[in-house]
């Protein structure tokens, strides 16, 4: 896995574990693997990985069978979308009003824009 | 698991390198030493090991004085150093001869770790390149199971494939009973792995904290014009744009850029040391 610049490591390691649920690569109520087997395989800590557990377990996308391990939640794809929003409303939003504000862009003209995209890509 | 108290040692008279240095380590971590050449980074953990005696204070390990070098103690640390020499036997004569020396020593898993790193194992030390060998004594002292490991600039000589190798044998090494201490320079090679930072300078520990702390408090970003960035603590400007250190004010974790948080701690201690207080 190529880490980027910006993000803390484990929030990177989420997005990756994550992508694995939305994929259906690891499914709902499958045994993940273990904090060791994704340390290893990442070339991280494994108190990196185990701090992604908690955060995704926080976030009832990951829960924990005690001494079996992580399985993945019912309904953790909804729960990963919630998260997401919740990363880019806190994050990226901000960043990207500051640009539209420094470029003098309305929001009509922005949602034309948003309608001829969706239409493009969605439809 | 490591403590070290008031140590005081100079190789020469009026020259101290350390100067009523303290620091403690725990169990379940993996400390990156850091610091600039000469500032005594190889010499603390010799101190560690038992191989120098502090002049004033004391250094122990597992509850050891390390300067008595105790069978006890010595069973369960294990240093992979700079600069080591290696006897001239077959890997087999040598594990037959230094193996039993660690009563955790796990044979299976040393030949686990030379298929990992791609090393045949009928060869002869002499036989082998500098890299090589290193591999060699990387995947011995991982394979003895010890408690404390101390690891000096271990990915000096090491090829690209077998940095990250490196990675992946340590990651599966840790554990909540080991005390991992690897000193480098090359930071980039092991910044996923350290999960706390010790900097040395001026005869004394000047920073240590765990990467979670660390990205608590500060924020690292890289951007293009400085009035973005707002409350700059330390920058570095190259044609890329600047890699600032601002505090952390309730934004996502960043990812530390470790070579940026040791030039800040060593150009802005006191503004960087008031942040952790």
């Amino acid at each position: 896995m190529e880490f980027k610049e910006s993000q803390a490591i484990y929030l990177q390691i989420a997005d990756h574990m994550c992508e694995q649920i939305l994929l259906d690569k690891w499914k709902t109520e499958d045994r993940i693997p273990s904090v060791r087997e994704l340390a290893v395989q990442l070339e991280v800590n494994p108190n990196t990985v185990m701090r992604t557990c908690e955060y995704l377990q926080q976030y009832e996308i990951i829960y924990n069978k005690r001494g079996i391990g992580y399985f993945v939640t019912p309904n953790a794809g909804k729960k990963i979308k919630q998260l997401k929003k919740e990363r880019f409303l806190a994050n990226e939003l901000p960043q990207f009003f500051r640009n539209i504000y420094l470029l003098d862009i309305e929001l009509d003209e922005l949602k034309t824009h948003y309608e001829k995209y969706k239409k493009s890509h969605f439809r | 698991m490591i403590s070290i108290q008031n140590l005081s040692f100079s190789y020469r008279k009026n020259k101290p390198l350390f100067e009523n240095l303290n620091l403690q380590l725990e169990a379940g971590h993996i400390y990156g030493l850091l610091g600039k050449n000469g500032a005594g980074k190889s010499s603390l953990l010799k101190h560690i090991a038992g191989l120098l005696f502090p002049q004033q204070g004391h250094c122990k390990v597992m509850g050891f004085e390390s300067r008595y070098r105790q069978p006890a103690f010595l069973q369960n640390l294990f240093m992979v150093p700079e600069e080591f020499y290696l006897p001239q036997v077959h890997i087999k004569g040598y594990l037959n001869t230094y193996a039993p020396f660690y009563p955790n020593f796990d044979r299976k898993a040393f030949h686990n770790y030379m298929e990992e790193f791609h090393i045949p194992v009928d060869q002869r030390l002499t036989e082998m390149s500098y890299g090589q060998k290193k591999k060699v004594l990387i995947s011995f002292a991982l394979a003895a199971n010890t408690k404390a490991l101390i690891l000096d600039e271990p990915t000096n000589g090491l090829d690209i494939p077998s940095k990250s190798q490196f990675r992946k044998v340590i990651a599966a090494a840790v554990s909540d009973d080991k005390c991992i201490v690897i000193s480098t320079h090359q930071v980039r090679d092991l910044d996923n792995l350290i999960d706390s930072i010790v900097i040395i300078d001026d005869h004394k520990i000047i920073f240590r904290q765990n990467v979670e702390a660390v990205t608590d408090r500060l924020c690292f970003k890289n951007v293009t014009n400085m009035a973005e960035a707002g409350n700059v603590l330390f920058s570095d400007s190259s044609i890329r744009g600047h890699a600032v250190i601002t505090p952390n004010e309730g934004t996502e974790h960043s990812r530390i850029d470790m070579e940026l948080l040791f030039n800040a701690v060593l150009e802005k201690r006191e503004s960087i040391s008031q942040i952790f207080n």
